[in-house]
């Protein structure tokens, strides 16, 4: 009985031990970047190395919004990734819901497409798309960006939300018509909310992508007050090439990832059913 | 005056697969029709022609005095029970019954009162506020049942509403639903391939085997004088005995004895006879027309003894199949291995063995 308990608390102790190494492998980096973000230039730059700032600081932050108008690229990354979420998910629940669905002519050609358009590497694309952007006239503008991304996104949202929609037992779409939906009332009222949990694992996938993205952002958008998140870290110098603010750069990371970090605890429910919905019979 | 009317029904997914062939059929006000047959029968497919969620090939679906083929099923005025019960899971079940109320902007105070009603009559008064998921299966059954009466529809379809509950429920629901629908006079339509329901709740059943109705009479119509040799086999359990016969002159012959048949202008080239096991008794003793044979397996089913009997066989005939016959005999009887049996005229059905209609009785 003893040597039972003794050899769980062991097990228990080990247990724990490799969860906490673990986590710590995971998140170094991102601690890293916060340490860093908090430390006067001084302390970075200190050798040896410290770890742990002994001088607490904002003001790699502050000066981000004095010198620089990091609230508009905020603001900008914001609006770029949810305009392309929004419309991802428009376009690609109604398509998707018809590709589960209604049987269409050629549909194993367009879920084929679909398929092969997720395998395609979206950089190759950029040179193209800014041929195309240039005839268009729409560098530096907005849609520059929220077309490709929406464009980029539409394959997986169609995909993941067309196997949720098969998993939707069809007796009750035939219920609800007979009950009198007419087939909007049915989508909206009935179909929706049983799709949320998808809806919204889909949408902050779609939204992470749109606002991590750097390679479109920063070809297709030079007008400096458009510019993203992303690009507007990168870009961030000193005053020669031999002065890296490094400081400024690590809380312009932090500022970058926190929205993203909010969004996935708040939603984090939501998350875990979207992710396992049909693993096990409801 | 609700009356639902089929009129030459058809439909056809492709040359190979025609669920439902020429089928004209009528229910009136008060009748509870059942449509039974096997999987694949077709039957599931007429009711969903019924309630609009498929359209058909040809033919004419009227209720009351309006062709409604061409409506859509939220148009028609019906409800439906579903086998998997189909309640929407994020509304209360207060929500799922009033749901097709609400659609049709009926009164609040309505409404609630329906409501209120229905769920007295099903006892399910203390869960209008649970969702779904809170609720056991027989619950979520009369949930259902629940939905379609709020409604107070111009025909009930209940598509195996029973089939997902354990058999000690299922009986009992079965014999609520009777009284539900007893109690109102709209005609309802039920599919099943359970034979026990069918004969329990209907006024009449439908026999369906691929797409062609077989038989549309009253359940002790079906039992009784089954119209073929499909419907003889599918009514009925344990099963009734069918039996191929040699036949000469006007008698059959099982094992070694003569059995009369029926008067016929003329005796087709395959007899086949047939007899519920029930009917089926032990001779007592000097009784002219017994069968002999021998008893190779016992089932008990608590009330009765099903017996198979091996038919001792008939002289000149080889064949390597011996026949079969089962009988059941009150458990309390006595019975030897070695038994003569007698099959009672008037309990003894025949059928033509090619076309497997019904003979005798002036009826093919």
């Amino acid at each position: 009985m003893n040597n039972v308990q003794s050899r769980s608390l062991i097990f228990k102790v080990i247990l724990t031990g490799a969860i906490g190494l673990i986590a710590l492998f995971c998140l170094a980096p991102v601690l890293w970047q916060v340490l860093t973000s908090l430390k006067t230039g001084q302390e970075i730059l200190a050798i040896p190395n410290r770890y742990w700032p002994q001088h607490y600081t904002l003001d790699n932050y502050t000066v981000l919004f004095t010198d620089r108008p990091f609230l508009r690229y905020i603001l900008n990354s914001g609006f770029v990734s949810l305009a392309s979420t929004g419309l991802c998910l428009s376009i690609g629940t109604p398509a998707a819901y018809a590709l589960a669905r209604l049987r269409l002519w050629g549909q194993q050609f367009i879920l084929a497409g679909i398929l092969v358009v997720t395998l395609f590497p979206y950089v190759l694309l950029f040179l193209g798309l800014l041929e195309i952007l240039q005839a268009l006239k729409l560098g530096n503008n907005y849609l520059a960006l929220i077309v490709p991304y929406t464009a980029i996104n539409l394959p997986l949202t169609i995909l993941v939300m067309r196997s949720f929609f098969q998993q939707l037992p069809q007796d009750l779409e035939d219920a609800a018509q007979v009950d009198g939906y007419s087939t909007w009332q049915m989508l909206t009222q009935i179909l929706l909310p049983m799709t949320t949990p998808a809806l919204v694992t889909t949408g902050i996938l779609a939204f992470i992508f749109s606002w991590n993205e750097f390679i479109f952002a920063l070809t297709f958008i030079t007008q400096d007050d458009l510019k993203t998140i992303p690009v507007a870290a990168a870009q961030l110098s000193g005053a020669t090439v031999f002065d890296v603010p490094y400081g400024p750069i690590a809380a312009a990371t932090v500022l970058g990832t926190f929205p993203l970090v909010l969004l996935v605890l708040f939603f984090q429910r939501q998350i875990v059913q979207g992710l396992t919905a049909g693993a096990v019979k409801g | 005056m609700t009356r639902l009317e089929l009129q030459n029904l058809n439909k056809v997914y492709s040359p190979q697969s025609i669920p439902v062939k020429n089928l004209s059929l009528s229910v009136e006000e008060g009748e509870f029709l059942t449509l039974l047959g096997p999987s694949g029968c077709g039957k599931s497919t007429i009711l969903r022609l019924i309630a609009g969620l498929e359209s058909p090939t040809a033919g004419q679906i009227r209720i009351g005095d309006r062709e409604v083929s061409k409506l859509r099923a939220g148009d028609r005025n019906i409800a439906m029970v579903f086998q998997s019960y189909a309640l929407y899971p994020h509304m209360t079940v207060y929500e799922n019954i009033a749901s097709g109320l609400k659609l049709r902007k009926m009164p609040a105070r309505e409404i609630q009162q329906r409501v209120t009603e229905v769920s007295w009559v099903l006892g399910l008064e203390e869960f209008l506020q649970r969702k779904p998921g809170q609720l056991s299966g027989g619950q979520r059954q009369r949930v259902a049942v629940g939905r379609a009466l709020v409604r107070r529809p111009d025909v009930f379809l209940l598509d195996e509403p029973l089939s997902n509950l354990d058999a000690l429920l299922r009986e009992r629901v079965r014999a609520e639903l009777k009284q539900l629908f007893e109690s109102q006079r709209s005609p309802v339509v039920y599919v099943t391939h359970d034979q026990t329901e069918a004969m329990t709740l209907s006024t009449k059943v439908a026999v369906l085997s691929n797409g062609f109705l077989q038989q549309l009479d009253s359940p002790q119509q079906i039992y009784n004088y089954p119209i073929n040799q499909f419907v003889a086999s599918f009514v009925g359990s344990p099963q009734m005995n069918l039996i191929p016969v040699v036949c000469q002159g006007q008698y059959a012959l099982l094992g070694t004895s003569k059995i009369p048949l029926p008067a016929m202008t003329m005796i087709p080239p395959q007899v086949i006879l047939g007899i519920r096991p029930e009917q089926v008794r032990l001779a007592s003793e000097g009784q002219p027309t017994t069968v002999q044979g021998q008893v190779f397996l016992v089932e008990n089913l608590g009330m009765h003894n099903l017996l198979s009997v091996r038919v001792a066989g008939s002289p000149g005939e080889t064949s390597a199949a011996p026949i079969m016959l089962r009988a059941l005999l009150p458990a309390d009887q006595p019975w030897r291995e070695s038994v003569s049996l007698v099959l009672p005229p008037e309990a003894i059905h025949w059928f033509d063995g090619q076309t497997g209609g019904r003979l005798g009785d002036g009826s093919s």
